[in-house]
């Protein structure tokens, strides 16, 4: 396996590199494809679109899934839409604009081959969605309608209502679906993948457990594709669904793969505020709502004061008062840290003091509330849902939550990990949003990765290998070791059998994530953060009860593996943000601010990927470094004021 | 608050299941139905047994994986519009007494307590709910206008969430909601006109195949659907039904010849 | 089984290749069925609304009842074959309904082999739920009037009634034939499952046609409510109006 990082990218202009990448790509031949297996773990946006062309193309593709349904993948729940140079609007966009404004977006951490990719196919998404049948919204010309989003000065988003995910996530299921039908695709749900099986340092295999037998065996492939999101729940809260997990990323970068800057992690600015200790998750409440809400803060300190009886003059619009070019559009991370700095200040509202007002009072006076209503109806019915209130009479409260990871496994240009054979899509890999993501643009990526991106770049590395010495059979011993380190995991977590439950470990493990690697780091806090995980971890691994057996359905196990993986993932995640004394999109460094507090990029030093290579557990991982060159953007500090 | 659940426990397919009690107390007002059984867990974990196991993922009402059946109504006893996951137990009262099962139907085996097998949802789909089109393949999006109100129809039934509700409230156990919602969506859109009579007698078959009784016109699954799904796209399934035979009856032969 | 096989091919490229074709089998499917229910409960509620307009020449007025209602009777009988094709249809129609109406309520109770411990009313009414059981009250009410009425099996004396014409006295048999409280309730209580049936079910004609949507639907139903409600009272009318001694032979 090789340790230098090659990314691979092809010569030539930034504008040429695809096409020219296209048209010297391998190919195999249509009766040679089905020789060749692909095993896709994961079935959300990246996954179901991948397994699906592939299995088109005449692949032979086995795709496993842990939740019952590839329909229920957590890509689902993006609400806003998706991003694509279409210019269907007349308003200026091109592959170039959604380029600059994704590479700047993305705090210029970001390689800009990729992202020039990713700008350059996402017209097809759109075609190719419409065509199957995804209900976006549309004009009344009945052509595709656009809205601009998450700062973006173009309308490049399209949406379908408030449920742009799901509609397109079910575009790819049903594509999926229908490959099934044609047994072109094995499909298996309620299967969660729990190693990968690596022969002569390429990923040749996957160990796999059945949620419902409990049964654990082996798949053999030519080549492994990890579909499998983010690791945003190492915060325990976050907006995630309650199953995603670093499970599959993490335990691949066991065995080889290199994990790229973990410490890149989204928050959202504008989530429901925590209730209690309770509370399992975080739900988001639409960016878009800025687009009509003033978010405020008391000026005074612990003002408990009804949000009625506080007198204009006596509020704070502080995201209008520090980036009056912006407002309250400005972009997430910026919005995000100025909602902390107003608590952490004693201003914030609620009863748990986290938490700012999102007002339309003035919109609402302006517009009248039918068309506040029939523009947010929904996003006001969740709201009351959750909290009981009324925020079309009394100010929302919003607070930043854990909302998405840039960080993954490295990437080549091919979307192949440095363990050649596992190639990594979406959200799990990290090449695209480079320190922050912006709106619109996870389904995009996702979505490229899967349709358009992955099913040219696959042939790289299955034409490379030889097929009559290089295919194994699940008889190889490394799948029975493997397997045999799977079930020795199982077994352990169900031997415990202690004090504590499996969840409270990973509350306690969130709350020190979020405290010390959240919105804000610095130095000491990350140490003491590494401290005290080992600690934790300790404590997991001789006190944590695991109930019932591991020959059947047991939520409680399949919760603990993914703990045990959080609770060493999370030290990586520190390990990252300690190293980079830098701050950039979402990984804020209090170190490294600008005089009026703001993120201040160190370009110099920090221009590069960092690549963690482990080296076992509580063994320091060792760092590799991917410098990032820029031939097209200049390098500038992000100003939105 | 307090409440006494009756919950159903069962260990798999084959094995009998019972209602079960159990106390759940100091329950917060603003927690989920969902967030109300993880308290109840942590204590049944803590007392050594298993805990109860019950399905649920995003936990705000778009994947459609929680299941509940509470107090004889799929995803409780509040208004239509949500699911289980943002059922928040101030709508109950102190003290109540709470049945808790699983979504009942034989096309949903139970996997464990109030977990059940959906996969005959998959299945349906995969006998016709989709549009057969090859990745790359595609004009260019606004080459086909679409008026809004169809699209907008459209979405009204994608927005089907395939949770089952409209199974487990149905008396009949019948999955026509939500066949017919994917089967409306795409019949609506010029793109599914294509496949639009064979979707339609595929999918009606597997539906049929997975064991679902039958639409008697009851509306209970519109009345508890999270999406609010209209029991007018039954009305449109069954009308392409009819004429998507009849068609089909009349050309079977000469497309049987032109092979 | 019905439609046969679905050959999916890959070298087709996908899509949906179609069936060996079967068209009687539609009667297999659940749509098919719900076809044949509607469309035969449809012939029965035309039947229902005819049969009553007739009977309600009873109320002719200025003593005209048994000469309006028996020269019906008479006339009806005019001509034998069209009589025979539409009682063959309406039996044809009757066993067609019952059939598959128990047909999908065996498949229906199959669906559903465990039943909620606490089940709860979620959006049905009475009606709704109670149809296959307002169904089989009548379906022995049926054989029973047409006993009674019809054959005369119960009551062979009404053979001998005749009207001055010459005909069969219609008129003094249904008076004769209600004048019996046990009997009259029998009826009266058996067009009140009638009206709850064809309440339920003269709207959901509509829905399994596909001819129902959120705009007509409210429209359907009150309507649906309306023709139930009407066909209770003009059918109870008959027999409580000879109870209640405003129809009485010989007529006054």
């Amino acid at each position: 396996m090789s340790t230098a990082l090659d990314s691979k990218i092809p010569p030539g202009p930034l504008e040429q590199k695809w096409d020219s990448f296209k048209i010297g790509a391998k190919l195999i031949a249509p009766n040679n494809k089905r020789k060749y297996t692909v095993l896709v773990v994961g079935t959300g946006l990246a996954g179901a679109s991948a397994a699906a062309t592939l299995a088109e193309q005449g692949y032979d593709v086995k795709a496993f899934c842990f939740h019952d349904s590839p329909r229920r993948a957590h890509s689902i729940a993006a609400q806003g839409g998706i991003n694509a140079a279409k210019n269907y609007q007349n308003d200026g966009d091109s592959v170039e604009r959604l380029f600059y404004d994704t590479i700047k977006g993305g705090d210029f951490r970001s390689r800009e081959a990729n992202v020039y990719r990713l700008a350059q196919v996402s017209a097809s998404i759109i075609d190719q969605c419409v065509a199957q049948g995804v209900p976006f919204a549309r004009e009344y010309g009945g052509l595709l309608a656009n809205r601009s989003f998450g700062g973006a000065q173009v309308s490049r988003t399209f949406y379908a209502r408030g449920q742009t995910g799901q509609q397109l996530l079910l575009g790819a299921y049903s594509a999926l679906e229908r490959q099934i039908a044609l047994g072109a695709i094995k499909m298996y749900p309620k299967t969660e993948m729990l190693d990968v099986v690596v022969i002569d340092d390429h990923a040749k295999g996957i160990v796999v457990r059945d949620l419902v037998t409990g049964k654990v065996s082996s798949h053999a492939g030519d080549t492994v594709v990890l579909a499998t999101g983010g690791y945003g729940n190492a915060y325990y809260l976050s907006t995630n669904a309650k199953g995603c997990n670093v499970t599959a990323t993490y335990r691949a970068h066991k065995r080889g793969a290199f994990f790229a800057n973990p410490c890149y992690t989204q928050i959202h600015p504008t989530c429901i505020p925590v209730e209690g200790d309770f509370q399992s998750k975080l739900t988001l409440m639409s960016e878009s709502l800025r687009n009509d809400g003033r978010v405020w803060a008391p000026k005074a300190k612990g003002d408990k004061r009804n949000p009625s009886e506080i007198p204009e003059s006596e509020r704070d619009y502080y995201l209008e008062r520090k980036y009056p070019a912006y407002g309250n559009l400005a972009p997430r991370d910026i919005s995000s840290r100025a909602a902390k700095e107003a608590c952490d200040e004693g201003r914030g509202v609620g009863e748990s003091g986290l938490g700012v007002y999102l007002d339309f009072a003035d919109s609402i006076k302006r517009f009248g509330v039918n068309v506040i209503r029939e523009k947010y109806g929904n996003l006001f019915d969740i709201y009351r849902t959750i909290t009981g209130e009324d925020a079309y009479t009394r100010p929302m409260r919003i607070f930043p939550a854990v909302h998405y990871t840039m960080g993954g496994l490295w990437v080549d240009y091919n979307l192949m990990s440095n363990l050649p054979g596992l190639h990594v899509l979406g959200e799990a890999n990290f090449s695209d949003h480079g320190a922050n993501r912006l709106g619109a643009s996870a389904l995009m990526q996702g979505l490229a990765d899967g349709y358009f991106v992955l099913p040219y770049t696959i042939p790289v590395y299955l034409a490379s290998i030889k097929k009559a010495t290089q295919t194994y059979t699940t008889d190889h011993p490394a799948f029975k070791e493997t397997e045999a380190a799977v079930n020795s995991q199982i077994q352990k977590l169900l031997s415990i059998k202690g004090k504590r439950t499996v969840t409270s470990f990973h509350r306690e493990l969130g709350l020190l994530m979020w405290d010390k690697c959240g919105m804000a780091r610095n130095d000491a806090g990350l140490k003491e953060a590494l401290q005290k995980i080992p600690a934790l971890r300790e404590e997991f691994w001789s006190n944590v009860n695991v109930p019932g057996s591991g020959d059947c359905l047991n939520q409680s196990l399949e919760l603990a593996g993914r703990v045990a993986d959080f609770l060493e993932f999370g030290e990586l995640m520190c390990r990252d943000a300690l190293q980079r004394t830098e701050s950039c999109g979402g990984h804020f460094r209090e170190e490294s601010q600008t005089e009026d507090g703001e993120a201040l990029r160190d370009d110099a030093n920090f221009a590069y990927v960092s690549a963690w290579e482990h080296k076992g557990v509580g063994t320091d991982p060792e760092l590799h470094k991917e410098p990032l060159t820029f031939e097209k953007v200049h390098l500038a500090q992000r100003s939105y004021k | 608050m307090n409440f006494h659940l009756k919950i159903w426990r069962q260990r798999d397919a084959n094995s009998p299941g019972q209602l079960e009690d159990h106390e759940a107390k100091d329950i917060p007002a603003s927690a989920s139905f969902l967030e109300m059984l993880d308290i109840v867990n942590e204590g049944v974990t803590m007392r050594g047994e298993e805990p109860i196991a019950h399905d649920s993922d995003c936990r705000e009402g778009i994947c459609g994986t929680c299941s509940l059946t509470i107090n004889g109504v799929p995803h409780g006893n509040n208004k239509a519009g949500i699911a289980t996951c943002q059922l928040h137990m101030r709508t109950f009262q102190d003290g109540e007494t709470i049945y808790v099962e699983p979504f009942r139907a034989k096309a949903f085996p139970i996997v464990r307590d109030l977990i059940v097998d959906r996969s005959a949802f998959d299945r349906i789909i995969q006998a016709g709910g989709y549009v057969s089109v090859r990745t790359g393949s595609a004009p260019d999006a606004n080459a086909l206008p679409i008026p809004k109100q169809s699209a907008d129809l459209a979405m009204d039934a994608a927005a089907c969430i395939g949770c089952g509700a409209c199974v487990a409230a149905c008396p009949n156990s019948s999955a026509m909601l939500f066949t017919s919602a994917k089967m409306g969506q795409l019949s609506l859109l010029p793109q599914g006109q294509a496949e639009r009579g064979r979707r339609t007698l595929a999918m009606v078959r597997q539906m049929d195949a997975e064991g679902f009784g039958n639409c008697s016109n009851v509306y209970n699954c519109s009345a508890v659907c999270p999406k609010e799904i209209s029991a007018s796209f039954i009305a449109r399934m069954n009308r392409d039904y009819m004429l998507a035979s009849v068609q089909d009856g009349l050309s079977a032969n000469e497309v049987r010849s032109g092979e | 089984m019905f439609f046969g096989r679905w050959t999916s091919t890959r070298a087709s490229g996908g899509g949906l290749r179609p069936p060996e074709m079967k068209l009687f089998a539609l009667a297999n499917t659940s749509i098919g069925k719900k076809w044949i229910v509607a469309i035969t409960g449809l012939a029965f509620v035309g039947f229902v609304i005819a049969h009553l307009l007739g009977n309600l020449q009873i109320f002719w007025p200025n003593h005209g009842g048994p000469e309006h209602l028996n020269a019906y009777a008479e006339h009806l009988h005019d001509w034998a074959p069209l009589l025979w094709i539409a009682r063959v249809l309406l039996i044809v129609f009757f066993v067609g309904h019952v059939y598959f109406t128990i047909l999908l309520y065996r498949e229906n109770r199959a669906a559903r082999p465990q039943k909620y411990a606490r089940p709860a009313k979620i959006s049905a009414s009475v009606p709704v739920m109670t149809m296959i059981v307002s169904g089989l009250i009548l379906l022995t009410f049926v054989p029973f009037h047409l006993a009674h009425f019809t054959w005369k099996i119960l009551r062979p004396e009404y053979r001998d009634f005749v009207d001055e014409a010459k005909r069969p006295d219609v008129y003094r048999m249904v008076v004769v034939g209600f004048s019996s409280w046990p009997i009259s309730i029998f009826y009266i209580v058996s067009m009140g499952l009638l009206c709850m049936h064809i309440s339920h079910g003269f709207s959901s004609v509509f829905q399994t046609f596909g001819i129902r949507n959120k705009l007509i639907a409210p429209v359907l139903d009150k309507g649906s409510y309306v023709l139930g409600w009407g066909l209770f009272l003009g059918n109870s009318l008959i027999p409580l109006s000879v109870l209640l001694g405003w129809v009485t032979w010989p007529a006054k």
